[in-house]
């Protein structure tokens, strides 16, 4: 079974001494050795992991091994991005947020799979192979953070690294039946990720609680010289009022009365959660979708789905340009299809007459976004909606599919166009496939605190958590 | 616009990307129907609205001009390089001489 250990959990036991770093990390490699080649869920892993982490007994993460997606550069393995081009590619520096874990004394137990390039939600587009669902093998991980979702998920990591772009830690964590952490757009630095969509690009935890969450939010969130779109805007303690409730916070549902929801489980489903959060003291309403900017209404995530392409396939072809091969990694030869997909697209749309049709009209239906979001949360606390449409599918479903990812991730995709943060959460879990449904819980600028909150409290009075004692 | 090989092949040509025979059709394919989605979004209204770039709201981030003892060393940048001289890249001409 192993020892299924949270990272506050494993802290305690440290700290107890009931338990020896060489246990947990005899578990891990353990379950490293017999299970990662059916989950596929780790492209390296750090061999001097546990010598690492006997330097680190006395430090706020007592030398723990965490997981971390292969677009994020650390010293002393290889960083992929799960791309032929940079197979070979060894990184000549350091991450912040991996190196804050590390003078934390986090130890980075390996590299987890994504879909190349982080382009798309199921990690099939990985040139090393799609992992698998540990919930389920039949069934994709999601993604692009599939591999960090699937580690924790299948207690192959305590805890994990992610990176969100618009859904890529919020829908493989809700896929995972795990906890995803998507903070504000310049909570968390970008400095040494392997760039998507730089305008989009957040970095942050998957985690089994939400205390985890809250526990590696800390260590990673705040301003980095080395990034200049990261705030100085002040980082609390998340941990001081996580256990707060949400006693007299005002929620809004979102997204549940569009037609293509309005029946699945998945809108059920968080209308149900609404009613936890009610049942806490919350005072809960139902926010109607409106297709033009409307007051108290939300702006349909339809055109998310639009203008989200545009952006992100824009930044990703200028940003993929400097794989020229010269530099690093193999000639342009080597891109796999969606990447050429991406960047025909981008190219296309920042092309003369087309930037102004394309490019320049979704920066304009971007800060509709912006300014629903702004006015929802002069009036709301939170916004909950479902983290994806619906369960898990089945591996091989973005075969042929060029808006597959798109799709899967369209409830996140408005906030994550306006920059603002949201928590993916088990809400339900299928018991005949074994698969579950995430609620996305939304919160406004620099309001992580608020939204760990809501998710610890839910945490708490549902069932939905695997790793709750 | 003509949505077709044609342009796809040009469009691959100016992004430095050389496409097979087999890859043509179906990335022709992917393009057409991403454009037929995103075209979704041309009748909205937004006559007045001001694009938006950025979501942070910061401007002029300023930091000192000073190397950082933990910045990568020239001699690190070059590690990945598959030829090098005297510190600097060397790449393929690229321009011929007339």
């Amino acid at each position: 079974m192993g020892l299924r250990l949270t990272l506050k959990k494993a802290i305690e036991l440290l700290d107890n001494k009931e338990i020896s770093l060489k246990e947990i990390y005899q578990d891990l490699f353990e379950k490293y050795s017999q299970e990662n080649n059916q989950y596929n869920i780790y492209l390296s892993v750090n061999k001097n992991s546990f010598s690492e982490a006997q330097t680190k007994k006395d430090k706020p993460l007592r030398g723990l091994p965490i997981a971390v997606k292969d677009n994020i550069l650390t010293l002393g393995l290889p960083a992929t991005a799960s791309s032929n081009i940079l197979r070979n590619y060894w990184p000549q520096y350091e991450a912040t947020v991996t190196k804050r874990i590390k003078e934390a004394g986090g130890v980075v137990f390996g590299k987890t799979n994504l879909d190349a390039w982080a382009h798309g939600s199921s990690t099939e587009t990985s040139d090393f192979g799609p992992t698998k669902n540990p919930r389920n093998p039949q069934y994709s991980p999601g993604g692009s953070s599939g591999g960090s979702a699937a580690a924790v998920a299948a207690d192959m990591a305590i805890a994990s690294l992610g990176t969100e772009t618009a859904g890529s830690i919020r829908q493989p964590a809700a896929w995972c039946g795990v906890v995803g952490l998507k903070p504000t757009y310049g909570r968390v630095s970008r400095y040494g990720i392997i760039a998507m969509g730089s305008s989009l690009d957040c970095p942050g935890p998957i985690t089994k609680t939400v205390e985890d969450s809250a526990i590696l939010l800390q260590l990673i969130a705040g301003k980095d010289n080395f990034d200049a779109t990261t705030s100085s805007h002040p980082v609390p303690d998340y941990q001081k009022n996580l256990k707060k409730g949400v006693k007299n916070f005002k929620i809004g549902i979102c997204y549940i009365d569009h037609p293509q929801l309005s029946q699945t489980l998945a809108a059920k489903a968080t209308l149900k959660a609404g009613k936890i959060f009610e049942c806490l003291g919350a005072e809960v309403e139902i926010i109607k979708t409106s297709t033009q900017l409307q007051k108290n209404r939300i702006l349909t995530h339809e055109y998310a789905i639009s203008v989200y392409t545009i952006v992100q396939r824009a930044e990703v072809s200028s940003n993929l340009a400097r794989y020229d091969g010269i530099r690093y990694g193999q000639s342009r030869e080597f891109f796999g299809h969606e990447a050429k997909n991406r960047i025909i697209l981008g190219t296309f749309i920042l092309s003369k007459g087309y930037a102004e049709k394309y490019y320049l009209l979704a920066q304009k239906v971007r800060r509709l976004y912006v300014e629903n979001f702004k006015q929802l949360f002069s009036k709301y606390d939170l916004l909950i909606s479902p983290a994806s449409p619906s369960f898990a599918l089945p591996l091989g479903s973005s075969a042929n599919n060029p808006m597959f990812g798109e799709l899967q991730d369209m409830l996140v995709e408005p906030s994550s166009l306006a920059g603002i943060c949201g928590l993916s959460i088990p809400m339900f879990l299928d018991e005949k496939t074994n698969l579950y449904l995430g609620l996305n819980i939304m919160g406004n600028y620099f309001q992580e605190e608020k939204i760990l909150q809501a998710g610890w409290v839910f945490e708490q009075t549902t069932d939905w958590n695997s790793w709750k004692n | 616009m003509k949505i077709n090989e044609k342009l796809v092949k040009k469009i691959a040509l100016l992004a430095r990307l050389n496409l097979s025979k087999d890859e043509e059709p179906n990335l022709t394919k992917g393009f057409f129907q991403t454009i037929q989605t995103i075209n979704g979004l041309l009748g909205i209204e937004v006559n007045n609205i001001e694009p938006i770039y950025q979501t942070t709201q910061l401007e002029n981030v300023f930091r000192e001009d000073k190397v950082e003892k933990d910045r990568t060393l020239s001699h690190e940048a070059l590690s990945q390089a598959k030829k090098t001289y005297q510190g600097y890249f060397v790449v393929d001409q690229i321009l011929e001489e007339d």
